[in-house]
This record gives C-alpha cells, structure tokens and sequence, in this order.
C-alpha cells in the first residue's frame, strides 16, 4: 500500500477521537485523525472540567492538548481544520479525501465527528454574529454589562449561562419554546428564582431586529399565534446540539437525529466502520462518556484489523 | 500572554511595527476561550500556505490591545476574539467572533492577497 495508507483513519479529533487514537497509536497500528474543526471538539468549549477522574480540576482545552499531545506520542498523524470532500466508507478499502486535494486510504474508520451547536436558522443570525448574537457567556458576557440580553433555550446550558451571565447585565429574559424546561432541577431552581431573570415561554424567536447591532426581536407565541417585540442588545443562544453526520448519510444506519447507530462493541451496519462519542445514538454525553466509546472503538478495530490481517473477515 | 504558537504582539510599539513593517497582517485580539481558540488554531494551520501574511495573535485584556479594542472598525463588535486584516499598514477588514476557516481564507484572499 502506498504512503498515504493507513490501517485506520479516525474522523474528528474530540475526546473520543483522541483517545481513540492513543489506544490505536499504542497498538502499533498506522492512524491518521483527520479533523474538520479544532482539535478537542467541544471539550474546548468547555472551561472548567471539575468530574473527569484522576484530575481535580482543568480546563477543556488544558485537556485536549493533553489528549493531542498523547496521540501524538503515540504515533498518530493529525490533520485538522481540513474539510472531508469525499467518502468512501462501502468499499473493504475505505477511502477519505481531504480539501478536495489530498486521498487517504485505509483498513478500518472509526466516525468520531461528536456534535455542533444548533443555531435558530433564522437568515440573519450570521449577519449580527459577534454583533449582539452569542453563543458563549463566559466569553462576551463583559460586553453586555448593565445591558438587558436575552437568553434562549430551556435546557442545562440555557439556565447555567443565563445565571452567569447576571454577574454582567441589568436582566436576562429567557425565551423557551415548550412550557416547561428540559433541565435539571437544581438549574431550574437557580434560574427561577434569580431577582434578574424572567421568563417568556412556549415562544420562539421569528426576526432579530437592528442596523449594525440586535436592537431587539420579534417573537410568535407558539400556542396563541400572538406576536410581539422584545427589545434587547443581546442574544446568546443555547438550544443544544446537533450531530456532525450530514456526511454519512444514507451510507451509515443513522437514527431519526441522525445518530450513527453502533451495537455495544461500537460497530456500525458497515464492516470495518465504527463510531464512538457525540456522533453516536446514546443517552448520555459526557467527556467521560466519549473518551468511553473512543476507548471501546479502538480495541474492536483492533480485533477487526488482526482478523483482516489473518484474513478472518 | 496568550497560550498559542502564533507570533505575540506584546506592546503598542510592536503593534505599529507589525502593522507598518509588512504589507499584510493579520491580528487575532482575543482571549483563551472557546470562541476564540478556534481562530489562532486555523491561523497556525495557515501560516505555512500564506507565506506573503504575517498571522498574529493579541491578549484581549492586556493594556495595548486598546489599539484594536478601540478601533474605528470594532465599535459594534460584542464578541471575541476581535480579528483585523491590515494590508499596508491600513485596516481593511474586522470581524467579531468565531470564525470558520473557509472565513478566513476568504478574507486573506479578498482583502489582502486580491492583487
């Protein structure tokens, strides 16, 4: 095989990819991490990571430079901030073309592509990024001081930012499409009873409003039809994610949600492709979970490549 | 400092220089957060293909960042990490917030490299 062969190639580079990649690096075996984003995935989005085992207390990125740093010693090729223009997961030599440049071949894939934040969709959201729309309390939370924002999302994230983020602005009014919150209870319970954050439920927003910066937004209320305008100079957005799969579709069995579906030995419906982490149909999603599935993926493409090897499969 | 492989503007005198010394600069002005990390990683994957850009990175909250904290350009912008396109000592371009790669090299290539 030539240079550009491997005997796995693992897509994406978060906390199951890596780690994935450290198990396959020890083993000896040639693997290249292609990666579409940073390095770390989501992990990076995270700032203090206080119940992963054996650390008390690090930051997301802290951890995945670790976790890069191990695949890398490992003897893992990682190639990230490329885009997959092409795939071939069908065929007993699976083929992965980066930038519309470059083709790499292998034995066995494992797809670790974890998830993305959902936007709202609405046309301007890119337009007034940075602008009045964020995704990121911790980061932008500075530039709303004093300021009337609006949160929206019902879940975990939505009702832990929104209280963080009472530290900086005047008030926070959280909008929620259902009439009643997805998270947990010790969330539900700080949010609804901070003196500065109001709620407007079972609504959704239609329009931001503004000229160079959100000014305010229009919203419909899902069970009366009524519309109205919130003024506001800020909106951060937490309505969870989605899985990175656009790319596996209709070649990989997916769920509803588009979850790679994998038995317990991480192996999807394809012979010599697995999936481990975000990307993959399950309950929970932790970094502990993933670095799990990562763990699982590799020592069964480590049994899958010996059986290739003494031509059992 | 920031914790990044990216070239450090560490005083104001180094910002004027960067800036007037090299026809096309890129400055990312952010902080280590998560908005922001993403940007130096694609500046870092990008400093070897864009050989005529000189990529840098500037601490947010470090006292020289006035100069692009209170740029003409960023007086709208309520997201980090700020990032600025100098062609000749000129800004040509800004934007707020994460950043994908493909917006990057679109702007390398429209406001800087178009000649």
């Amino acid at each position: 095989m030539s240079a550009r062969h491997y005997d796995v190639i693992v897509l994406g580079a978060g906390s199951a990819g890596l780690t994935a990649g450290i198990y396959l690096g020890r083993a000896k075996l040639k693997t290249l991490i292609i990666n579409e984003g940073t390095v770390g995935g989501q992990m990076v989005l995270t700032h203090a990571v206080a119940n992963y085992p054996g650390v008390l207390e690090t930051g997301g990125f802290q951890l995945s430079q670790i976790m890069k740093q191990q695949a890398r010693q490992f003897g893992c090729k990682i190639e990230s901030n490329v885009e997959v223009t092409q795939l071939d997961l069908i065929s007993k030599v699976k083929q992965v073309e980066i930038d519309h440049d470059e083709v790499y071949t292998a034995d066995a894939v494992i797809i670790a592509t974890g998830g993305k934040p959902r936007k709202l969709g609405l046309l301007s959201e890119d337009q007034f990024k940075g602008l009045g729309i964020s995704y990121c309390a911790t980061c932008d939370g500075d530039f709303y001081a004093g300021k009337d924002i609006i949160v929206v999302g019902g879940g975990n994230s939505a009702l832990e930012e929104a209280v963080s983020l009472t530290k900086w602005v005047n008030s926070v009014t959280i909008i929620h499409q259902f009439d009643h919150f997805q998270a947990h209870q010790h969330a539900i319970d700080e949010a609804t009873n901070h003196p500065k954050i109001s709620f407007i439920m079972e609504s959704e927003i239609t329009k931001f409003l503004g000229n160079d910066t959100v000014e305010g937004v229009s919203i419909i209320n899902k069970r009366t039809g009524e519309t109205s305008v919130v003024p506001t100079n800020g909106v951060f957005i937490y309505i969870g994610y989605l899985p990175n799969s656009e790319k596996f579709k209709g070649i990989v069995d997916l769920s509803e949600y588009g979850e790679v579906i994998v038995d317990e030995n991480m192996k999807s419906n394809l012979p010599g492709v697995f999936a481990a982490g975000d990307i993959r149909k399950k309950k929970y999603r932790q970094i502990t979970t993933a670095v799990s599935d990562g763990t699982i993926a590799a020592l069964s493409t480590i049994d899958y490549i010996q059986n290739l090897k003494n031509n059992f499969v | 400092m920031l914790a990044t492989n990216l070239k450090h503007i560490k005083s104001e005198e180094e910002f004027f220089q960067a800036v007037e010394n090299d026809e096309n600069v890129m400055i990312c002005c952010g902080r280590m957060g998560p908005m922001c990390i993403p940007v130096y990683d694609i500046m870092e994957d990008l400093e070897e293909k864009y050989e005529k850009v000189k990529f840098y990175d500037l601490d947010f909250d470090a006292p020289h960042a006035h100069v692009l904290r209170n740029h003409e350009l960023s007086r709208t912008f309520m997201g980090l990490p700020f990032t600025f396109y100098f062609k000749n000592g000129k800004a040509v371009k800004a934007t707020s917030s994460i950043q994908s790669k493909a917006q990057v090299k679109e702007n390398l290539e429209t406001y800087l490299l178009k000649d």
